[in-house]
């Protein structure tokens, strides 16, 4: 009675076994990992690119997956901390994705993308801009879809000697990665250009008040001032210095290029300038991702979302042409196969680097962001 | 010396700033000993609700300064609403446990909060209409002082003398110093001391409500996140003022502004917190208790 | 009496769901969006009464919830099941059998985890083990010397950047000279520990007359500066880009693959886990943590007694400090990249929550407390976005009904025992009370 008790559970166990292992392998979803800061102070730029990412799999569902497979989104959080990345990555590794949407900070995306690397993963960042990470050679599974700082840096460069023919700059940055690395870059070039640097700060994201530097621009004689950072910076400086009736051209990067800076600056953003991805708002395919945003989430999207759709896309295209998720296959088809994105017609370099999207130089114009030509 | 007295003045402004949040946190640290960081939240809270509220009543085409007075009127009913079922929930039940105890509620609220609001409202960072009026008269000198700088600064010298005057003299304010130097001989003389503690927490997350909708009127913007940064600050000013010193807590703040608005003109913004913060460990150096803590005598 | 308790609650609880729905509805049922500097507000009626009933039945078991807590807390430690549980439990571990059985039980578990769990759980336990040994650290200030600490992040980044600047200056000569750069690793380790503590001592100078929250926010300026000054000498430090490419620990030469090298940094943070269980264990009845201890509860009393107080601070904070360091290198090696991000208030305040929510003083409490509170947010990673609202109220409803921590503190007791062999014993009361 008791040993036939006991074969039992053994058979069951076993039976429960094979059907788990069964799953894991015949399992018809394609796994993609969606990966950046979703909690905490930088939120705000991890979560848009969740929504992104959800809708373009939910569209590729909706017709029938990649060959048949449907697509399925692993979203792990890493609040852009470098040592919670490891672990969202380590994750992804051990739930099997073979492409990762991600990470969101350039800090948090290189100490992943170690893991990814050895585990043959896919990552295309939205956001991540740092140089060195497609520049280093360091990282073959590394791809973007946005420039690096350094191309940035060089057009908003020669757009303040040439076109705004400014002799002096006052450069301010966050303090992050990301500003900080644009705004060095811009102070370098500037410089070589022969264009005095007169002031070169960070300042603290997140304060109430930037009033004091504020006043230090005013007093620094700078013909013109140069942000690296994000957009609730920005409006707070454009705000804080018109209020002081100073009007000095101001211009930024692409973390300002964006729809939600004009929405919370508002008249304020009036003028400013930016460098981003070419006319991205026209693109029929723009248009159709922020609506279906509105649609389903009931709000416009926020930063980095068009550049994620876009990743998103990519990705999903470049499983669709390699015919299968292997990593080779899709590297290549990611390297030399283009796509429609709202970025435009894209495909990546021998580096990771996007290609097919130019950039250019925006001034808000009537509440809208004006590409200069 | 322009240049002195532009950055004094936008110190000036920025301690304000800092006051308007650390006057409330000073009042409940001074009765529960509780470094309360859901104060910073509390605080968000309120310019969210002002925001909703004031949203709606705009959009019914009501006039401005009935949206103005509405919105930061129900900020002040819900963020004081807030403060007393957070007091109730979460640090009542702690009162006569280990203090870190209470700590760790405050942070957990706090986490609580912020997330809440995350995925209730957004992540997105919104723009803040302002409702408040433009002074005319600030017009010629707004380059050193603009008119909701100006409000900001009149609303914290009211408070604080409104705060000072009634807890030194009313009935109420007898019982809550009573309470903050000892609560069970205070409740042996008769002090409700659950209703005082209630109060003060009422008092304070309406005084943190009033700080959001003017702080954010004058940042032009809110998000789920602005509570935290806000909240430290406000906890660096009331100690270094002094714990529980209502006149302590706004000096501190001024300080506070102060020093990082002329280390940030006459050095650099890279710093900005560290000379603030090197003033601080100076002063309490100098003066272990505060600037006007009162020097409490230990007993064995 | 029953039936009308009953009553009663059911009505407080209606109270109460009215309460929360007129309390959340700004938040909860309307939502915000705006455009063109217009605040729009929609309305999302339906989540009304979902409130409304969860705020009745939450608060109708909260309430059962404190009572039987507070019930609970009436009783003397020593019955109910549980506890009698933990005493046979304590008394099964003084035997030697036993207690060896189960250490080498507990190590055997510890040795086959990477193993049985893969890559991802391995390191979500490196990062749980990082913590614990931070956990341990704190504890010796905060638990046995009672001094509030709000900057010990500044020592964990002490740590982990001399571990990331040994490398970035002394890698390149490293492996020009053909040594493998992996060795750092283990000369980063003791040196970034002495430096550690070197830092704890210089923080110890200004906050020796400090008390409670003064000496918190002295830690928290502390901390704060360690972390400014690290991201803003970009020429050194690499500034907010941090140091990549850190290389993992030497193991023969060998360059292990991402989960080999997990199990290995695993069982390096296993190893030094249980250095760090020794050590704290030894510095507690050692002459030095009696005087810790005898600070905390009362210092003019301790200084009365001519114990240095001075000397004492600045041994507690050096010798936290130390551990923060050795944990930092293990951070470092384990992400194989730092930037100042990794340090922030926010770290410290995760340690000390750690501390507390496990059992100030106790160090059984630390490991639960940082094995808790690191891995809890992991495990609930499948909640995604709701991740970590339910993590803060996890940590609420932890410190609320075991407001002492999870394992709190088991003080020693010296009970008189009066059999006649006792009595002779040259034990006096006197020096009970005092070891007490």
């Amino acid at each position: 009675m008791r040993r036939s008790m006991v074969v039992v559970a053994i058979l069951a166990v076993s039976v429960a076994l094979i059907l788990s292992g069964c799953q894991k392998s015949a399992s018809g979803t394609i796994k993609i990992g969606v990966a950046g800061a979703h909690s905490g102070d930088l939120a705000s730029y991890g979560l848009p690119s969740v929504n992104a990412a959800k809708l373009v799999v939910e569209a590729v569902n909706a017709a029938g997956g990649i060959d048949g497979k449907t697509v399925e989104l692993f979203i792990q959080d890493d609040q852009c901390k470098p040592e919670l990345a490891t672990n969202a990555a380590a994750k992804l590794v051990s739930d099997e994705v073979v492409a990762v949407i991600g990470h969101i900070c350039s800090g948090a995306t290189k100490s992943a993308l170690g893991i990814y690397k050895d585990s043959k993963i896919i990552t295309v960042s939205p956001s991540a801009t740092t140089p060195s990470l497609t520049q280093s050679g360091e990282y073959p599974n590394f791809f973007r879809t946005i420039a690096p700082d350094d191309a940035q840096a060089r057009l908003a460069t020669k757009f303040i000697k040439e076109t705004l023919g400014l002799s002096s700059l006052a450069v301010l940055h966050d303090k992050g990665d990301y500003g900080k690395g644009f705004a060095e870059l811009v102070k370098q070039y500037a410089e070589s250009e022969g264009i005095r640097v007169v002031l070169f700060e960070g300042i603290n994201p997140g304060a109430p008040d930037y009033s004091a530097v504020v006043n230090k621009i005013g007093n620094s004689g700078a013909a013109g001032v140069v942000w690296g950072g994000y957009h609730p910076e920005a409006s707070k400086l454009v705000q804080q210095m018109k209020d002081k009736g100073m009007s000095l051209p101001f211009i930024s990067d692409d973390g300002v290029k964006d729809q939600t800076f004009i929405e919370v600056a508002g008249t304020y953003a009036e003028g400013v300038y930016a460098t981003g991805p070419m006319d991205t708002s026209s693109n029929p395919l723009a248009v159709k991702a922020v609506a279906d945003h509105k649609a389903k989430f009931g709000d416009e999207p926020g930063a980095f979302f068009l550049n994620a759709y876009a990743a998103t896309l990519a990705v999903v295209n470049a499983i669709d042409k390699a015919g299968s998720a292997d990593y080779d296959a899709v590297v290549k088809a990611l390297r030399s196969e283009y796509v429609e994105t709202p970025l435009g017609r894209i495909s990546f370099d021998g580096i990771g680097d996007v290609i097919g999207f130019g950039f250019s130089v925006f001034q808000v114009q009537g509440g809208v962001y004006v590409e200069l030509k | 010396m322009d240049f002195f007295l532009k950055l004094f003045l936008s110190g000036t402004a920025k301690g304000s700033i800092y006051a308007l949040i650390a006057l409330g946190y000073t009042m409940v640290y001074g009765i529960v000993q509780l470094i309360n960081f859901a104060h910073g939240e509390v605080y968000m809270i309120g310019g969210f609700t002002a925001l909703i509220v004031g949203g709606l009543l705009f959009s019914s085409g009501m006039a401005v300064p009935l949206v103005l007075a509405l919105s930061i009127a129900s900020a002040v009913v819900f963020s004081a609403a807030f403060g007393f079922t957070i007091e109730k929930l979460a640090y009542k039940p702690l009162r006569n446990k280990p203090r870190l105890s209470a700590l760790i509620s405050a942070i957990g609220i706090s986490m609580i909060l912020q997330n809440f609001v995350l995925l209730a409202q957004t992540e997105k960072y919104l723009s803040f209409p302002s409702y408040l009026p433009e002074l005319e008269f600030l017009r010629p000198v707004r380059e050193y002082l603009n008119s909701t700088q100006f409000i900001i600064l009149v609303t914290t010298a009211t408070i604080m003398v409104a705060l000072t005057l009634t807890i030194k003299f009313t009935r109420m304010g007898k019982a809550m110093r009573a309470t903050a130097q000892d609560k069970h001989m205070a409740q042996l003389v008769g002090v409700d001391i659950n209703g005082v503690i209630s109060l003060t927490f009422i008092i304070g997350s309406a005084l943190a409500a009033v700080g959001g909708v003017l702080i954010c009127s004058y940042m032009g913007q809110i998000n789920y996140y602005i509570g935290f940064v806000a909240g430290i600050k406000a906890f660096v000013a009331a100690v270094l003022g002094g714990i529980g010193s209502i006149p302590g807590a706004v000096l501190g703040s001024f300080i506070l502004g102060w020093t990082e608005s002329l280390g940030t003109g006459y050095l650099s913004s890279d710093y900005e917190d560290a000379y603030a913060f090197v003033i601080l460990i100076l002063i309490l150096i100098l003066k272990p208790d505060g600037i006007l803590g009162k020097n409490q005598k230990q007993k064995v | 009496m029953e039936r009308n308790k009953l009553l009663r609650d059911l009505r407080s609880s209606a109270i109460i769901a009215a309460w929360f729905s007129v309390l959340l509805f700004p938040l909860l049922v309307m939502k915000v969006s705006v455009t063109g500097g217009q605040a729009l507000v929609r309305f999302r009626w339906e989540r009304l009464p979902a409130i409304a009933v969860a705020a009745f039945v939450l608060s109708f078991a909260w309430r059962r919830a404190l009572e039987w807590n507070e019930a609970r807390g009436d009783k003397p430690s020593g019955s109910g099941p549980i506890a009698a549980l933990t005493v046979k439990a304590r008394s099964a571990l003084a035997l030697r059998p036993i207690r060896l059985t189960a250490t080498l039980v507990l190590l055997a578990v510890a040795a086959a985890y990477p193993f049985a769990l893969g890559m991802y759980h391995t390191n979500i336990m490196i990062t749980a083990l990082i913590y614990v040994i931070l956990a341990l650290g704190l504890n010796l200030v905060v638990g046995l010397g009672g001094l509030l600490n709000l900057g010990y992040a500044a020592f964990f980044a002490v740590g982990a950047y001399t571990y990331g600047l040994l490398w970035k200056y002394a890698g390149p000569a490293f492996v020009s000279a053909g040594l493998d750069p992996g060795w750092l690793f283990w000369i980063a380790l003791p040196t970034a520990g002495v430096l550690a503590a070197i830092f704890g001592a210089l923080l110890s100078l200004p906050v020796l007359r400090l008390r409670g929250d003064y000496l918190a926010i002295i830690t928290l300026a502390f901390g704060e500066i360690v972390r400014m000054v690290l991201q803003n000498s970009g020429e050194v430090t690499g500034g907010a880009t941090g140091i990549s490419l850190i290389p993992r620990p030497w193991f023969f030469g060998l360059r292990l693959p991402p989960r080999q090298a997990a199990t290995y940094i695993y069982y390096i943070a296993v190893a030094l886990v249980a250095l760090t269980v020794f050590v704290v264990r030894r510095i507690e009845d050692s002459r030095v943590g009696r005087a810790l201890e005898a600070m905390r509860e009362d210092e003019i009393a301790c200084e009365a007694m001519g114990v240095d107080l001075v000397r004492n601070k600045l041994i507690t904070f050096s010798l936290g400090a130390f551990w923060a360091g050795i944990a930092g290198v293990l951070l470092a090696a384990q992400t194989t990249y730092i930037n100042p991000d990794s340090f922030t208030l926010w770290e410290s305040i995760t340690v000390l929550m750690a501390v507390v929510i496990g059992g100030t003083g106790s160090i059984p409490g630390a490991i639960g407390g940082a094995l808790l509170l690191k891995l809890l947010p992991e495990y609930f990673r499948p909640l995604a976005q709701y991740r970590m609202l339910i993590y803060g109220i996890a940590m609420i409803l932890v410190i609320i009904f075991k407001p002492d921590g999870l394992l709190p503190r088991n003080r020693k007791k010296y009970t008189f025992d009066g059999s006649p062999s006792a009595v002779g014993a040259p034990v006096a009361a006197g020096d009970q009370e005092a070891r007490r």
